[in-house]
């Protein structure tokens, strides 16, 4: 069983985030980036998936130099090889663009992955949509948002928890999923996996090594342009009360000065 | 007049207010059309119409339901190349964005995911959403011209324009690629009868202070008919279903007015529910970082502050 996962640098959501403002993406340049969270659990149940059928897990990032620690975080959990698409052309790119990115790289993979794993969402964008956009552009089938995956011969197994109902879904191999973080609990690396991802094989590829022309991708290309952004203005802080005996009346009347009852 | 292909949200033909929200939105850029998929399609018609919806292309075909999103983009597609519409707006639930984002591969047209606006400026199509935990607002317009949105609840008023639209039966035949997946069980979720929560003008949610025990915040929530959400913490104690959980991870709300209870405000939650209209907490440590947040905020036990609030919204009820 080869499986992929597909892995992003993100900037830290605990810090303030925001864009540049010469050409309107996400600035990174003042805030830590990480592994995006969401990720790790698709890393882990690559892990367990390799522990259960045997095979190989490669994580795959696109983005700038400072990208690869995304996945020395995954090579540091337990994951055999990393790749990292790395080219100046790509800054800007959009959802669009990063699946066709992720989609040439996969298919420059020998031998192709039986199966493709990413998170729900990157915790940055958090659209959510570059998992789907990558299987259509793979032809591949994409059940998304897994809290259950169970891999047989030849096709996977999935539970999906939605508004309406519980579903089991099964998809044949190859396929593609996304996992959200009620799948399992992360690993931390262990010291020996620390020390193991050292020596791991990383592959660096270009635009040209995956056969993308820079007029694909990149802010020129994306399908959307941003027009404008504007912080949000702060909350004025409202009033707080201690509790003396009256809180929960002074609550309701709160709520009945602002006519919510 | 341009095309712009609206995907209806319905159960056995009863469709949903965010239906009426697209129908509306879709009238500022162009001239709707609905996309009904499944049966019972003449139930929804009337209100369709009522919304201004001047065709309806509906299909019953099973392979819309048997196997996911595939067979929906598909479809679609296949109505984007016969109508050339600009835009296609679909409801911004987990299967819709999935519906998109193939969608918008086949069309090459922008995606935008998310809108809480859409308007014509100028003759362009420009959206807003909300970005990086509900700090920022962006403002984008597809590059080219055409756009596949889906479009988050409340995001417009439902104003009515009555059409009489034209019913129109759509051929379809599902390719091999959508009949790799497909749904093998399906288990219906419990009803609370509480609206529901991205929906809902309140929300009532309960944290790790709930301790396990909702049952003061749910008495608080259905004295003002509010739908009941909850943290993550809550949600892996297996205190609430996950399908409730607020946040980056679990659902966006935007109501008038959320009551977070036993809830600290991580980051992760507030990306959830920061751009609601009013906010307010009930907490016992005052340095909780929702108090931040909050339009007003009572620093004591939830447990003290929630039945005290409960009989008072119900005694001034009468
Ligand atoms: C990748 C990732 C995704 C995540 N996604 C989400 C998400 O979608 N939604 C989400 O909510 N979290 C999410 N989290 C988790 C988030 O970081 C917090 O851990 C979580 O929100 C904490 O929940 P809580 O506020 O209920 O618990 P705590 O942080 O433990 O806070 C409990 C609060 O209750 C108060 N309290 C205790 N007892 C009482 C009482 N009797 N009366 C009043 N107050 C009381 C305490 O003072 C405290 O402030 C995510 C985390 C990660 C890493």
């Amino acid at each position: 069983m080869n499986i992929v996962v597909c892995v992003k640098y993100v900037p830290d959501a605990q810090a303030d985030r925001t864009f540049s403002d010469s050409d309107k993406t996400t600035d990174r340049s003042n805030v830590a980036g990480l592994l995006s969270e969401l990720d790790e659990y698709a890393v882990e149940e690559a892990l367990k998936i390799k522990e259960a059928h045997d095979g190989e897990v490669t994580v795959l990032t696109i983005g700038p130099a400072e990208a690869a620690d995304a996945t020395k975080k995954a090579l540091q959990m337990g994951a055999d090889k990393a790749v990292h698409v790395k080219d100046d052309a790509i800054h800007g790119s959009d959802a669009g663009a990063t699946s066709l990115l992720l989609a040439r790289a996969i298919a420059k993979l020998d031998p192709q992955p039986d199966l493709v794993l990413t998170g729900m969402a990157s915790t940055d964008g958090t659209m959510g949509v570059v998992p789907t956009m990558l299987a259509e552009r793979l032809g591949l089938p994409a059940v998304t948002y897994a809290s259950e995956l169970t891999v047989t011969e030849g096709a996977v197994s999935v539970r999906r928890d939605g508004d309406l109902a519980s579903q089991t879904i099964e998809a044949s191999l190859p396929a593609l999923v996304s996992v959200t973080d009620q799948i399992n609990e992360p690993r931390y690396p262990s010291f020996k996996g620390i020390m193991a991802a050292k020596k791991k094989p990383v592959d660096t590829w270009s635009l040209s090594d995956i056969g993308v022309d820079a007029g694909e991708v990149g802010l020129g290309s994306s399908w959307t342009t941003v027009e404008s952004f504007a912080a949000r203005p702060p909350r004025q802080q409202g009033t707080i009360v201690a509790d003396e005996g009256d809180g929960g009346q002074k609550l309701a009347a709160f709520l009945a000065e602002h006519k919510f009852v | 007049m341009a095309v712009v292909l609206v995907l209806v949200d319905h159960l056995d033909g009863k469709v949903r207010k965010t239906t009426a929200e697209l129908l509306t939105i879709a009238r500022r850029i162009g001239e709707p059309s609905s996309v009904f998929l499944g049966a019972n399609v003449q139930a929804a018609a009337d209100i369709l119409g009522k919304y201004g919806s001047q065709k309806i292309y509906h299909c019953d075909s099973a392979e819309l339901t048997d196997y996911l999103v595939v067979p929906q983009a598909e479809l679609l597609a296949q109505l984007v190349a016969e109508t050339s519409a600009v835009a296609v707006l679909i409801p911004s639930t987990p299967e819709g964005k999935e519906v998109a984002a193939r969608l918008a591969v086949k069309t090459g047209y922008g995606l935008v995911t998310d809108a809480v606006d859409v308007q014509s400026v100028d003759g362009r199509i420009v959206t807003t959403q909300s970005v990086f935990a509900g700090s920022y607002t962006v403002k984008s317009t597809p590059s080219k011209g055409n756009a596949v949105i889906t479009v988050k609840p409340n995001s417009a008023p439902p104003q009515q324009q009555p059409a009489q639209p034209e019913l129109t039966p759509v051929d379809f035949t599902a390719s091999d690629l959508a009949r790799t997946a497909r749904i093998t069980a399906s288990s219906p979720k419990e009803k609370s009868g509480r609206p529901e929560l991205t929906e809902a003008a309140i929300v009532v949610s309960g944290g790790r202070g709930t301790g396990g025990d909702f049952t003061k915040v749910e008495d608080f929530a259905d004295s003002l008919r509010a739908a009941v959400g909850a943290s993550r913490a809550a949600v892996d104690a297996g205190w609430y279903p996950h399908t409730s959980q607020v946040g980056q991870t679990g659902k966006q709300v935007s109501p008038q007015l959320y009551v977070a209870c036993g809830i600290s405000g991580a980051i992760q939650h507030r990306a959830g529910m920061q751009t609601s209209k009013t906010i307010i907490a009930v907490n016992k440590d005052q340095e909780a970082p929702i108090f931040e947040l909050v339009d007003f905020g009572v620093v004591g036990d939830l447990f003290a502050v929630l039945p005290q609030a409960t009989d008072a919204v119900k005694s001034s009820k009468g």
